[in-house]
């Protein structure tokens, strides 16, 4: 009698050991779903979108006005944008990024660095609504009273500038993390040999570690063009075919954003549009993310 | 430039020489010292970068603070608006967020540290999670825009907003998961089995247990993350001039708890800025200021908790 309640007891547990197994299955399978709906939404909506624009006059027409009543779908002036605004962006977080990592990785005292990385870990935290404020209302008067006296009101530069600020602490905590793998052999060989640590981090760790900060450099990219809210306030909301950061322009996200604050219709093509721009938009970071990841399995250096 | 002088005085070539490696060493040493400063200025323009939006916002901002900031609705003259269907929409979303961002987010975790078998359904989820940690939050939102509520029909609500923005932070929480999990030693899951313990009893009362300081640090970086979101809301249809709030979660009648509050159309914080950023006008500015003021004290706030407690954490657990 009492061994066959502990029978039932232990079929009761076996069962339920695997309802728990089976629901943490379907948690963590989940996020396959999620990529699912969005390769999917993106390219259901796309395809309806590509069936009344030729994929070439998207591609090469140097027009983007959907919302017009003549309206033209040409993505390279939003792209001429995104790019724009990466570019000034990384032209403010790559060598800052890279000083600021090689600084607190090789030089800085345990105590500084104990208490410059939470700030800039702080930095990160600040919401993207916020650094768009302060491109608007800061970095734009700022630029205007000093140097650049005719700058717009929106422009791509005060936008880029404050993404790329934004993306200093990551760029700068991967690159570290990168640098500081490097075992210490190398450097005390280096430093042996009568290099300075200067040129010790430069000529021995940098290169020892050039696939995590390439990797580090790629994956900030890849945050830049996907940025939206900085854009979207300071950069002001007009696609424009443009190599020049001082103008004002539009980004990929910032036209959706702009797309989305307005009510249109469910599947029109202005509405369908903004899934054909996500798209471009999801490719361009996956193949930046993608090279940041073969980056450093290419180059890992096993130690 | 004086030590040049100096030196071609002197013409014996082993004492140039001498003095030509100094001079070589000593302009190494420059170029040492000179990078040591553009570190130390690149770091202190980082730093100098936060403090200034700081003062910027609060020089905004500051005056708009006032108790009727926070329990006004927004309105047409900007010194009357508010914040209040605002917070109370962020803290609802919030809190949608943290229910379904914890349970998938946690449960994923478990799963792929501690049940996983080693095959290609397993390598499949782990390249998923890390790729969707790099796919743009705007991208969530389009998600969210065709898939919710056009063709799953959960409309403009709190609850689609909540369950979108639990998406995009779940990368997060489950490498947070992961990682605090990992890091609980193995004799402590040998222990419980040794006494005849579960899988899952293993799991849930020892492992969990100890991994759990880690995890919090990791959902409450998703959260404050999720906050100050606003591309994907935006997206989803939030509105940006709500005068009135959700339906109360208490009620007068039985059950006493209601969920109808998921169902209403809301704004949040971050949106509510954006909205003022976007008028002309430095009145308008000011309640932008003001909103970011309290955004920024909750999101920082949060960070520095989340700092805190891993910084703790590094120092107590030696295992």
């Amino acid at each position: 009698m009492a061994s066959r309640i502990g029978e039932r007891r232990r079929r009761i547990t076996r069962w339920r050991e695997r309802g728990i197994e089976a629901v943490l299955f379907m948690c963590a399978a989940s996020s396959v779903l999620v990529t699912l709906g969005i390769v999917g939404v993106l390219l259901v909506e796309s395809w309806a979108f590509f069936s009344h624009v030729p994929l070439s006059v998207f591609l090469t027409d140097t027009m983007w006005t959907p919302l017009f009543s003549e309206p033209r779908y040409g993505i390279l002036p939003l792209l001429s944008g995104t790019l724009l605004s990466t570019f000034v962006g990384m032209c403010v977080a790559g060598p800052l990024g890279l000083a600021i990592a090689i600084y607190l990785s090789e030089f800085a005292s345990p105590g500084f660095r104990e208490v410059v990385k939470p700030i800039l870990e702080m930095l990160s935290g600040v919401p993207t609504v916020v650094f768009g404020f302060f491109a608007l209302l800061f970095v734009t008067p700022l630029l205007q009273a000093t140097i650049l006296p005719n700058l717009p009101g929106f422009n791509i530069l005060s936008a880029g500038i404050v993404i790329g600020i934004m993306i200093i602490p990551y760029i700068a905590s991967l690159s570290e993390d990168a640098l500081r793998a490097v075992p210490n052999g190398l450097r005390d060989g280096s430093l042996a040999l009568g290099a300075t640590k200067f040129e010790t981090a430069i000529k021995v760790l940098l290169p020892a570690a050039i696939s995590g900060v390439a990797a580090a450099f790629v994956l900030g990219i890849s945050r830049a063009v996907g940025e939206t809210m900085v854009v979207a306030i300071a950069a002001g909301q007009q696609p424009n075919l443009t190599l020049n950061p001082m103008e004002p322009a539009a980004t990929i996200t910032a036209y959706i954003v702009q797309v989305a604050l307005g009510d249109l219709p469910h599947g029109g093509i202005g509405y369908q549009s903004i899934f054909a721009a996500g798209l471009t938009l999801l490719l361009i970071t996956l193949a930046f993310n993608i090279f940041a990841f073969w980056l450093r399995a290419k180059f890992r250096e096993a130690y | 430039m004086a030590d040049m002088t100096w030196n071609s005085g002197s013409t014996r070539p082993e004492v140039r020489a001498a003095q030509d490696a100094e001079a070589r060493r000593r302009s190494r040493r420059r170029r040492e010292k000179i990078f040591i400063w553009l570190g130390v200025a690149s770091t202190l323009f980082a730093l100098a970068t936060l403090a200034a939006l700081l003062i910027d916002l609060i020089v905004a901002g500051y005056p708009r603070l006032t108790w009727d900031f926070f329990t006004n609705f927004p309105s047409r003259r900007a010194t009357q608006a508010g914040i209040l269907s605002a917070w109370v929409g962020s803290l609802l979303v919030i809190l949608t967020t943290a229910t379904i961002g914890v349970f998938l987010g946690v449960s994923a975790g478990i799963y792929l540290e501690e049940y996983a078998r080693r095959n290609w359904v397993t390598n499949i989820i782990e390249i998923n999670i890390s790729n969707l940690a790099g796919v743009p939050s705007i991208v969530y939102g389009l998600l969210a825009l065709g898939l919710f509520v056009y063709a799953l029909g959960t409309g403009r609500n709190i609850f689609t907003a909540g369950l979108t923005l639990a998406l995009l932070i779940l990368p997060i929480i489950v490498v947070a998961t992961r990682e605090s999990i990992r890091a609980v030693p193995g004799s402590l899951r040998e222990a419980a089995y040794g006494i005849g313990c579960t899988k899952w009893q293993v799991t849930s009362d020892h492992v969990l247990p100890a991994a759990l300081p880690g995890v919090l640090t990791g959902v409450i970086i998703g959260i404050s993350r999720a906050l100050g979101e606003t591309a994907p809301l935006i997206t989803i249809g939030a509105l940006t001039f709500i005068a009135f709030l959700p339906s109360p979660p208490i009620t007068s009648e039985f059950p006493y708890i209601s969920f109808s509050w998921l169902f209403d159309g809301f704004t949040v914080l971050p949106i509510q800025a954006f909205n003022w950023i976007s008028r002309p006008g430095s009145d308008f500015h000011a309640n932008a200021a003001a909103a970011g003021i309290v955004l920024l004290v909750i999101t920082l706030g949060l960070n520095s908790l989340a700092i805190y407690a891993r910084y703790r954490l590094r120092k107590k657990l030696q295992w």
